[in-house]
């Protein structure tokens, strides 16, 4: 798999905000065994030079930095996020939230595609933050973005997989593009069933930051992803209605 | 034996009557030019809320931070032991169930009850968290009476003084100067916080209220003359600078939602500091020769300043008992 040109190991990309300490955060990112953390900016910077400290922290994890333009409400504040975001961080790599409403973090999708046509072609590499609806994932494709991060369920609700039609559309539509879920995810199990329909990465923060011991959260959603993606390619039976006895019933009476 | 601290904020006003009140000679170097003028403390909310706080703290935080408890109301007055009141949104319940998870020592209480403890939020919530044991104190009042009760026990506080610690001729030096040690302490980060000031007649409230919300978690700490602190902002940055209108608008919707008086309260202060803190978010202190820092108390400096003074204490005896070599070398002279 790779994002952009660049080989991904983990299929599990983690947040940074939210953890008790950053020790912590940095032993769940090893947990994790992520190649990617995201960073917001916005939040946490202030004044550039000032945020320098928590900065080098992320930095020193030792994975590739997703800066993200979280909390943006427009595009035009989301493309200039973006551009502080390349000046710290030193990559072309965006992740890109366009937020519409301020209670459901829902993704404003028009802003979301105008802002990603500016910034590609400014050179960036863009990973939107997207609903499931495919003709957005059309219009981000044409305008550039390739690689789409659909929700899972709103930021933070920890809901899992709302929608897993739209997300099982979305795999079959785009067999070739990378998708990853990302949001709405709280327990591995989440994380695992949508590496099962496919889906070539997870992207979550809340469940790790705020579960009672990130570190081994961080673990479980490891092995969880692991588990989802070997489940998918080893090619799971199909469901079926009725029972099919598992041991041969040759020979033995039956009333059917 | 004399030992001089440098700091005037809660880390070296606290250390200072710890060290002072064990019949150690103490004085005190202080660069702003009154008590709180220079410190982070004076923008602190002062509640002391061991177990409220294990909500995103290590343990290590409520088993260190009980001591406060006992410190502060030992050492001055106007300490209110009315508990802590933890409320949610009704759409945001499931923050209440997962502050209820990751903390100990509250009880569970139902709107009827929350309308006995805060008559002023009858009716405004359904259910809640109390924290009956826990406390909380004025910062601003706190440090200035630490400064009297020093003033009783003959410890000079010399105020517009900048001195780098290592330079200083004394016994032990305790350095409390918060961020600005980070040049010395390479792990020392800043957490800028915000806070607000409101004053209204119109709400009253017996202890501090927190209200969970997903984003913008904040708490309302009544002070005296109908004035209650609003706070705090957790940003990863080392700016200072004035509050941004981004913060003010989250803290003043929290305070709104609390209660829709403080739509009309009036903000008399806005102030935002930078929280030293080390990578664990925990203080310690560290040994450097005959300097002792003092520092990452964090969001937690009326919480923990007890306990970290007595470390510091003892880690003062330990040294002036086992000197290393340099220090051996400095005292026989």
């Amino acid at each position: 798999m790779d994002f952009y040109g660049v080989p991904i190991r983990s299929r599990l990309l983690i947040g940074t905000a939210q953890y008790p300490s950053p020790a912590i955060l940095a032993d769940a990112v090893r947990a994790a065994g992520s190649d990617i953390v995201t960073a917001s900016l916005r939040r946490e910077s202030g004044r550039l030079r000032e945020g320098q400290d928590f900065w080098t922290l992320i930095r020193d994890l030792g994975a590739r930095v997703l800066p993200n333009t979280a909390g943006c409400h427009s595009a035009k504040e989301a493309v200039t996020t973006a551009q502080m975001a390349r000046e710290v961080f030193g990559t072309p790599w965006i992740k890109l939230e366009v937020i519409g409403d301020a209670d459901t973090l829902q993704p404003d999708v028009f802003g979301l595609v105008e802002a990603a046509r500016i910034l590609t072609s400014d050179g960036f590499e863009v990973f939107p933050y997207t609903t499931t609806d495919l003709v957005v994932a059309e219009r981000l494709l044409g305008a550039g973005c390739k690689v789409l991060m659909p929700w899972g369920a709103p930021i933070g609700t920890g809901l899992g997989l709302n929608d897993v039609y739209a997300l099982r559309s979305l795999r079959a539509h785009f067999p070739d593009v990378p998708l990853v879920v990302d949001a709405g995810i709280g327990k591995p199990s989440h994380a695992a069933a949508a590496m099962e329909l496919g889906y070539d990465a997870v992207l979550l923060n809340t469940a790790i930051a705020k579960a009672g011991d990130p570190v081994a959260m961080a673990g479980a959603f490891a092995h969880a992803i692991e588990a989802g993606r070997a489940g998918y390619l080893a090619g799971p039976i199909e469901p079926r209605d009725m029972a099919a006895p598992s041991t041969p019933v040759f020979g033995r009476a039956s009333l059917a | 034996m004399r030992v001089t601290i440098v700091g005037a904020g809660v880390a070296g006003l606290v250390a200072a009557v710890e060290l002072a009140e064990r019949g150690v000679a103490v004085e005190i170097l202080e660069r702003g030019l009154a008590i709180g003028e220079r410190a982070c403390s004076w923008a602190a909310g002062g509640m002391l809320a061991p177990w409220c706080e294990r909500e995103s703290a290590e343990q290590d935080v409520a088993v260190r931070g009980e001591a406060a408890l006992v410190w502060w109301p030992k050492h001055i007055g106007g300490v209110e032991q009315n508990g802590t009141l933890v409320v949610a949104p009704r759409r945001d319940a499931a923050e209440l169930a997962r502050f209820a998870q990751r903390t100990e020592r509250f009880e569970r209480i139902d709107g009827a009850e929350i309308g006995a403890l805060e008559p002023d939020l009858e009716g405004r919530f359904d259910a809640g968290l109390f924290f009956r044991e826990e406390g909380h104190l004025d910062p601003r009042r706190a440090l200035q009476a630490l400064a009297a009760r020093l003033g009783e026990l003959g410890v000079p506080i010399r105020f517009g003084v900048t001195a780098n610690p290592e330079e200083i001729d004394s016994d032990a030096v305790l350095d409390c100067r918060g961020f600005v040690a980070r040049r010395d302490l390479d792990d020392l980060r800043g957490v800028r916080g915000e806070m607000l000031l409101l004053r209204t007649s119109e709400v009253s409230l017996s202890r501090p209220v927190r209200l969970l919300h997903p984003r913008i978690p904040l708490y309302v700490v009544p002070r005296a003359d109908g004035l209650f602190m609003v706070g705090a902002t957790m940003i990863e940055s080392a700016a200072r600078g004035g509050v941004t209108a981004r913060s003010a608008v989250d803290l003043l919707n929290g305070a709104y939602a609390l209660h829709p008086a403080f739509g009309e309260a009036e903000i008399v202060e806005t102030r935002a500091d930078v929280r030293p803190a080390f990578p664990d978010n925990l203080p310690r202190v560290v040994r450097d020769g005959r300097v002792l820092r003092l520092n990452g108390l964090y969001r937690h400096g009326f919480l923990l300043s007890p306990a970290l003074a007595g470390e510091a204490a003892a880690a003062v005896f330990d040294m002036l008992e086992t000197p290393d070599e340099a220090d051996r070398q400095r005292l026989t002279a």
